[in-house]
């Protein structure tokens, strides 16, 4: 077997890769002020915002922030038979709960979204664990959020398992700069998480059609439970979903930010939430490095006098920032 | 800007850090490594006394900032009777006193000194020396031997070595033999060279001291010639003319007069004794410093309470355990629990040992998580599940104790050194971690962050480090400096060369045709 030798810092340079050390010195903490970064980290916080500004988020059916307000959860999730449990606070996805669906009225137990039945008492259990801060950054104590369980498309059913696959664009001042769909698998246990085994597709800017995947830092053709071929998968309306990431620059002032969108069957494209520090790992699911497109986004900056609206920067980021040639 | 000035506040901290280390190494004589030793004398001068009436006293003159030695501590050890000491015509005396002595008494005066200067230190210049009231012919014959000796000679310094050799020459000048008896003694002569010396009107005295020798008893005191060259009393052998004191040579007392001035004594004698010894490099320093005077040691460690200092010896480390930390999770790029945590660990490590301290911290841990999995079950609120996992921690240390000591395992008792309130908060995180996560990442988290405390620990447990941040404190600055440059460091982490090695292939892959090549271009 040969061995997979790791690759030189010089040749990861000349491809623009952008290192986490990099990532945190030059871009967090020169685009980012540190007062912006409640806006995105307080998921509650972005859904009013977003909402606000008019961009579309799932419904919020309620906050729970005391220990007292927990038994009034049915009162907020009402005829509603399937929601999702949230920290405000959480980072990384965790502490999520997704319910599909009410599986008996008396006692009353619902279904999470692997099929696994939940009683109502260890749903409240999850909330009081939300509100002690379980899930939030430093153990600070939190609210949940109920919300509206996103009814995805079918577009990624064949190349996904069970979960809700999200499409990240990380929006470098104002201009979506790379994309990639973030597809469950078995093995990351429906959640799109890509260190849990998830798969990430990039998404070529101009066409917003998937390339192929990268699982575990390594590249796939196939997904590996639906054994269908992954790139090609046309995201539907593509410039209003580039045009809804750059808006949330706007909204929140970010420079560097990460936006995660799913697909609603009905109600089209969603903000799901942002991110102050999006991760890495979308320039191997693009096969490319983030620095090359900054720098054209840098270029382009330079010589224009006007801010542009939304639109004209993700109709900018379509004709300027794909393919790239290396 | 930023990085101009970042870098100079680095090379500021560096140089200050540095500098101030290197002062205290090369002058005070602070050792860069421990268990260093340094050359140091006792000396102690016996007066064996006997007493004949009521009332006695004894002055005896002591060492006062001898050429090339410092003296670091001296004590007197004279039961009964009364001490004082004084100061009279630059000559410190210590003065015994007794009303009713009886029998024969002896009294003990012992001094450490450490030779430490190479150089002799200028004095003033006492002045013009006065010529001595000679009778005719004597006066012309000594002026005559005087410009004789004047007429061979460049400086006072060759003038005396000139005329202590003529002094002490078998067969001597015809103007000076009427000065000598030819059988005359030692001290005669080197007197009679301090009055010739006089008639050039260059000062000149007699200095008198003890030759060290390691384990010497019963030593008596040799006297030497020093003559004043304007900038510092230069020493000459009385009987050679050679300039210079011995290598051991430890000057007492000046002047042309016994040691010892007694009343109402029968008899005394004076012997010293000299011992060779071996003391810590760091208190030799320390002891010299404060003679010194030294601004600079008044902020040292050293003379903090015992206790306190063996708390600063550990706390000292921990800045560096925290550029370990540092330099692993920034430049290689290792994931570990909590950021400082590993530091915390490889403390309690210093105490238990490495292997053990590993063995028992993941038996701790592992215990910990299985009872923290069987607590998830009962659904408990945060606060408390954290409080029973604490509780739980503790009881599995004193189990552990108690159970390795049964089976004569000693190792098994330092357990109880281990931060328990970090040993819970690491089960919790690892605990959530392994459920939303799962398994792999847990334990990869886990066996990073006992990498980086192993490695901690072997940094810190290191004697030449420890001793090195204690003494030198200030060092401190340098790893502060190196912090702050790591800080502005943004290149690739080590592990992402691993994470990112599929661009290896990916970039060719995605790699458009050629011919699209000359219409774009990115650089």
């Amino acid at each position: 077997m040969a061995i997979d030798w790791p690759i030189s810092p010089r040749r990861l340079r000349e491809l623009g890769v952008l290192g986490m050390n990099q990532r945190n010195g030059e871009f967090i903490s020169e685009m980012n002020q540190r007062r912006y970064y409640p806006l995105v980290d307080d998921k509650l916080l972005t859904k009013e915002l977003a909402e606000e500004a008019g961009l579309n988020v799932p419904t919020l059916y309620g906050v729970i922030r005391s220990t007292h307000e927990i038994k009034h959860l049915a009162r907020w999730v009402g005829e509603h038979e399937d929601f999702v449990i949230k920290p405000a606070n959480g980072a990384g996805g965790d502490g999520i709960l997704v319910i599909d669906g009410k599986q008996s009225d008396k006692p009353l137990i619902y279904r999470k979204s692997s099929g696994q039945a939940v009683g109502i008492d260890t749903i409240a259990l999850h909330l009081s664990n939300i509100l002690a801060g379980a899930y939030s950054l430093g153990g600070r104590p939190d609210v949940a959020m109920i919300e509206y369980r996103v009814k995805f498309s079918p577009l990624f059913e064949r190349i996904s398992f069970q979960g809700v696959p999200d499409i990240r664009t990380i929006v470098y001042r104002g201009y979506p700069l790379m994309a990639m769909v973030r597809l469950p698998t078995t093995q990351s246990d429906g959640k799109a998480n890509l260190h849990q085994g998830a798969i990430g597709a990039g998404v070529d800017m101009a066409a917003g059609q998937t390339l192929d995947g990268v699982a575990h830092n390594r590249r796939v053709t196939h997904h590996p439970d639906t054994r269908q071929p992954i790139s090609g998968v046309a995201v539907p309306g593509w410039q209003a979903l580039l045009e809804m990431a750059a808006r949330c620059h706007d909204m929140t002032g970010l420079g560097y930010l990460g936006v995660d969108v799913v697909l609603d069957r009905e109600l089209g494209p969603l903000i799901l939430e942002l991110n102050a520090r999006p991760g890495l790992s979308i320039q191997v699911a693009n096969g490319e490095g983030l620095r090359h497109r900054v720098e054209r986004v840098d270029r382009h900056l330079r010589y224009l006098d006007d801010r542009e609206a939304s639109a004209q920067r993700a109709v900018w980021s379509r004709e300027n920032l794909a393919p790239m040639i290396l | 800007m930023r990085r101009i000035h970042l870098l100079f506040v680095v090379f500021l901290l560096t140089a200050v850090g540095i500098s101030v280390a290197y002062y205290k190494h090369s002058s005070l004589g602070f050792p860069l490594t421990p268990d260093r030793e340094t050359e140091t004398w006792t000396v102690e001068a016996q007066i064996a006394v006997d007493p004949s009436t009521s009332s006695a006293s004894v002055r005896f003159a002591l060492p006062s900032d001898p050429p090339h030695y410092t003296l670091l501590d001296e004590g007197f050890v004279s039961r009964g009777w009364g001490l004082t000491t004084q100061s009279s015509g630059g000559q410190r005396e210590a003065v015994w006193t007794k009303r009713n002595p009886d029998g024969d008494q002896t009294l003990y005066y012992q001094a450490t000194v450490y030779r430490d200067q190479e150089e002799i230190q200028p004095s003033p210049y006492p002045g013009p020396a006065a010529p001595p009231l000679l009778e005719e012919p004597l006066k012309s014959a000594a002026e005559s031997f005087v410009e004789d000796i004047r007429a061979d000679s460049a400086d006072i310094q060759t003038f005396a070595t000139l005329l202590v050799k003529e002094v002490n020459s078998s067969r001597p000048d015809e103007n000076i033999a009427a000065f000598l008896k030819p059988d005359a003694s030692e001290t005669e002569r080197t007197r009679l060279a301090i009055r010739l010396l006089a008639i050039a009107r260059i000062p000149a005295r007699m200095v008198h001291g003890v030759m060290l020798t390691d384990e010497g008893r019963n030593l008596t005191t040799t006297t030497w010639l020093e003559v004043h060259n304007s900038r510092r009393w230069v020493p000459i052998d009385p009987r050679s003319g050679s300039v210079g004191f011995p290598r051991h040579f430890l000057a007492w007392w000046h002047g042309d007069k016994p040691a010892l001035d007694t009343a109402g004594l029968e008899d005394v004698k004076l012997t010293f004794a000299t011992t060779r010894n071996l003391r810590d490099a760091v208190e030799t320093a320390q002891l010299q410093s404060a003679i010194a005077d030294s601004r600079l040691m008044d902020f040292s460690l050293l003379d903090l309470p015992i206790d306190a200092q063996n708390t600063y010896r550990v706390l000292l480390l921990v800045p560096l355990g925290a550029l370990i930390i540092v330099l692993l999770r920034n430049v290689i790029g290792v994931r570990t629990f909590g950021t400082f945590m590993p530091v915390l660990i490889a403390l309690s490590f210093r105490e238990t040992q490495l292997v053990s301290g590993v063995v028992l911290f993941t038996l701790i841990v592992a215990m910990g998580l299985a009872i923290r999995f069987y607590l998830e079950r009962l659904k408990l609120l945060l606060v408390p599940r954290l409080a029973a996992v604490v509780i739980v921690v503790i009881l599995l240390m004193v189990l552990i104790s108690i159970v390795s000591h049964r089976l004569g395992l000693d190792i098994g008792l330092s357990v109880g050194l281990f931060p328990m309130v970090i040993l819970a908060m690491t089960i919790e995180r690892v605990s959530i971690v392994w459920e939303e996560h799962g398994p792999g990442d847990a334990l990869a988290q886990a066996a990073g962050s006992l990498v980086v405390a192993a490695l901690a620990y072997l940094v810190m447990v290191n004697t030449y480090v420890a001793h090195l941040f204690f003494v030198f404190p200030e060092l401190l600055l340098v790893v502060l400096a190196f912090t702050l440059l790591v800080g502005r460091y943004t290149g690739y982490r080590l592990t992402e060369l691993f994470r990112f090695r599929a661009f290896k292939t990916l970039a060719q892959a995605r790699r458009p045709p050629p011919s699209d090549e000359a219409s774009g271009g990115s650089r």
